[in-house]
């Protein structure tokens, strides 16, 4: 028993020591980062300001980056960031840690545009601007081999400024979908005009209002060569492809201002809370229906908008599809992404994590949102309630006015270990989340 | 605690002295390193409380109550607005500015994309041309005096004389 002891103790002596040396590395050293550096990670002793469950941690990966929209992170743990607006001509930043530390600093920038879609693929780094989407080639790094040739795969997009991000995702068939937002509230004459009615048909469904489906082996595609695979979305911001399930998955916005429009029928409250933020599973020639319908999620129906005669409680159309997740009203979800790493606890697995940018449209109630949710599923289903994952983004317990929020988180990105990145387009900062396995004392 | 007795204090303790400075290394460059990355948003929170306009209180009052009904949800309950989305009425050459100006917005609506300072805003302003001359005069007047700013109030008298010749020019 006691030569076992003093064994132990030699065998820990020596392992502290070995401890101690990596953080020395991992703090000056000029190594390359890889998998090995994990415990080198400097975590920030209060998570960042963020509130997260038992075992997990955070740390700032970089700040004061502009308004970063959509992230896409490479296997080697390099960034890409697409910025809101290019600034000095680059709308593209890409990030890398030296040190390991977990910080990364800004090593090339390019892309003369902004815009909010990012993602990489084996086939490139794919990135849009309101109007069109882009791809740049790739090493088997992920790194953009030549930022200056990039091909234009789709072009002519309608943009009239309202909802005009164009947020993409791939499936494994050689196929693109891109959301194209609706140019308007809920398709009255008169957009967010007091008293003017919705139009019937909505005409904005032709060219928006949906995700639309082009290939990734053609150049300069546009409506003609595409096709409106789901339809009656007014804004999608947040969408991805769920790998486990071959389907696609989107996170509507709802529409606003219920109150302000029909104050007859919605007060203020009920307004703040109306309609629910929306996950839909999508199929070809699905119809979400929009503007026609709002879902509502207390009453667990689908509810006839008032521009088109509704009065709260008479229900739209049955063809409409159903939601799968219905959250409280006018959250924003900016960001779908379904886990499939392994750094994460079990539960985490396959599931949905959405960043909610914060609303605006609740006032004169207290805001809501700015934080990142979690769904879990199973065999591409939901599998129980969303809870709040990561909050305290706003760095404020309540807020009235999504100005005074410190962060809004905007995009989602899983890292080569299982880590999860958030961005926020307020204090331009980057977040990364991992768990640590340490439950809090 | 028999393992804690059979260690050697004189065996363990630079151990511990090169760990904890070794952490202890990692925490000061991560401190020198916050400083120079203070996000922008950190450095200025201050809401300003509206002020009131000592010459027109019932402009204020009724302006106050026009713009809860029809243009808070937008332009928020202090005036900052939504960025990307529904312009600061805090502080802009729209709202300081030409009173003609003004009026037109608040009557026409704007979906074009102004540019205040430095920035676009996405969403539709809609028309209120169903607000009566008093209800603009006292909403007008109302932004013009709260959010910090301060400029001379909108009357009745020059929200007609603006219909009346925005309407011959048709
Ligand atoms: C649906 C949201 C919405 C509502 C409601 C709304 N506005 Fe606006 N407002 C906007 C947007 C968006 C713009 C910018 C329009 C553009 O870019 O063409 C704007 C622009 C303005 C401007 C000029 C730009 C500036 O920031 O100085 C003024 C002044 C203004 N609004 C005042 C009002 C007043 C007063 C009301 C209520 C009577 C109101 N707005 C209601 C969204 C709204």
């Amino acid at each position: 028993m006691k030569e076992y002891a003093k064994k132990s103790i030699k065998t820990a002596t020596y392992l502290l020591w070995a401890l101690g040396l990596v953080f020395l590395v991992g703090c000056g050293g000029e190594q390359k980062n890889d998998a090995t550096q994990e415990t080198a990670l400097d975590l920030s002793p209060d998570n960042a300001g963020l509130t997260l469950p038992d075992g997990f941690g955070a740390l700032k990966v970089a700040d004061s980056l502009g308004k970063p929209r959509h992230i896409a992170v490479t296997a080697q743990g390099g960034i890409y960031v697409k910025l809101e607006n290019a600034v000095d001509g680059k709308g593209i930043l890409y990030l890398e840690d030296d040190d390991g530390n977990g910080t990364a600093e800004v090593k090339q920038g390019f892309g003369d545009y902004g815009g909010t879609g990012i993602l990489l693929d084996k086939s490139g780094l794919y990135a849009s601007s309101n109007s069109e989407v882009f791809r740049y080639k790739v090493d088997a790094d992920g790194k953009v081999v030549d930022p200056a040739s990039v091909d234009t795969l789709i072009t002519g997009l309608i943009d009239r400024r309202q909802h005009n991000s164009k947020s993409i995702a791939l499936d494994n068939s050689g196929n693109i979908y891109v959301n194209i937002g609706a140019y308007s509230n809920s398709c009255q004459k008169e957009d967010r005009a007091l008293g003017s009615m919705g139009m019937k048909p909505c005409p904005i469904l032709d060219s928006a209002g949906g995700i639309w489906q082009f290939r990734t082996d053609a150049i300069k595609q546009s409506y003609g060569e595409g096709k409106r695979f789901a339809t009656g979305l007014r804004n999608v911001v947040g969408l991805d492809w769920n790998e486990r399930d071959n389907h696609l998955f989107v996170m509507q916005h709802g529409r606003d201002q219920l109150h302000t429009l029909f104050p007859d029928i919605y007060d203020i409250e009920t307004s703040a809370n109306l309609p629910a933020e929306t996950m839909y599973r999508l199929e070809e020639g699905s119809d979400a229906g929009w503007p026609y319908i709002y879902y509502d999620q207390n009453q667990n129906k689908k509810i006839m908008a008032p521009e088109y005669g509704g009065d709260g409680k008479k229900l739209g159309a049955e063809d409409i599809q159903d939601p799968i997740v219905a959250f409280p009203g006018h959250l924003a979800p900016n960001a779908l992404l379904f886990y499939t790493g392994d750094m994460f606890p079990e539960k985490y697995r396959n599931g949905a994590f959405i960043a909610f940018h914060g609303s605006w449209n609740r006032a004169p109630e207290e805001q809501e949102g700015y934080n990142v949710a979690f769904v879990p599923f199973e065999n591409g289903r939901p599998s129980g309630d969303y809870e709040i994952f990561a909050d305290g983004f706003a760095g404020t317990d309540s807020i009235m006015s999504p100005d005074e929020a410190q962060h809004r988180p905007t995009g989602l990105a899983q890292g080569p270990d299982g880590s999860l990145y958030v961005s926020d387009d307020q204090g331009g900062t980057l977040f990364r989340i991992v768990y640590t396995d340490e439950a809090e004392q | 605690m028999i393992l804690a007795r059979n260690f050697r204090t004189a065996q363990i303790a630079p151990l511990f002295i090169f760990l904890i400075g070794s952490i202890y290394g990692c925490g000061e460059k991560k401190k020198e390193n916050d400083t120079h990355t203070k996000p922008a948003s950190e450095q200025e929170s201050e809401v300003p409380s509206p002020v009131e306009s000592a010459d027109v209180p019932e402009y204020m009052a009724e302006g106050q109550k026009v713009y809860a009904q029809y243009c808070l949800s937008c332009h928020q309950v202090n005036g900052t607005g939504v960025s990307r989305l529904n312009p600061p009425l805090k502080d802009t050459d729209y709202v300081l500015g030409d009173k003609n100006r003004l009026l037109g917005i608040l009557v026409n609506g704007s979906n074009v994309g102004l540019e205040i300072r430095g920035e676009t805003y996405s969403n539709a302003m809609p028309s209120f041309k169903q607000l009566d001359d008093t209800e603009l005069a006292h909403v007008a007047s109302y932004i013009r005096n709260s959010f910090g700013n301060s400029a001379t109030p909108v009357t009745i008298g020059e929200v007609s004389t603006f219909r009346t010749k925005s309407e011959n020019q048709k």
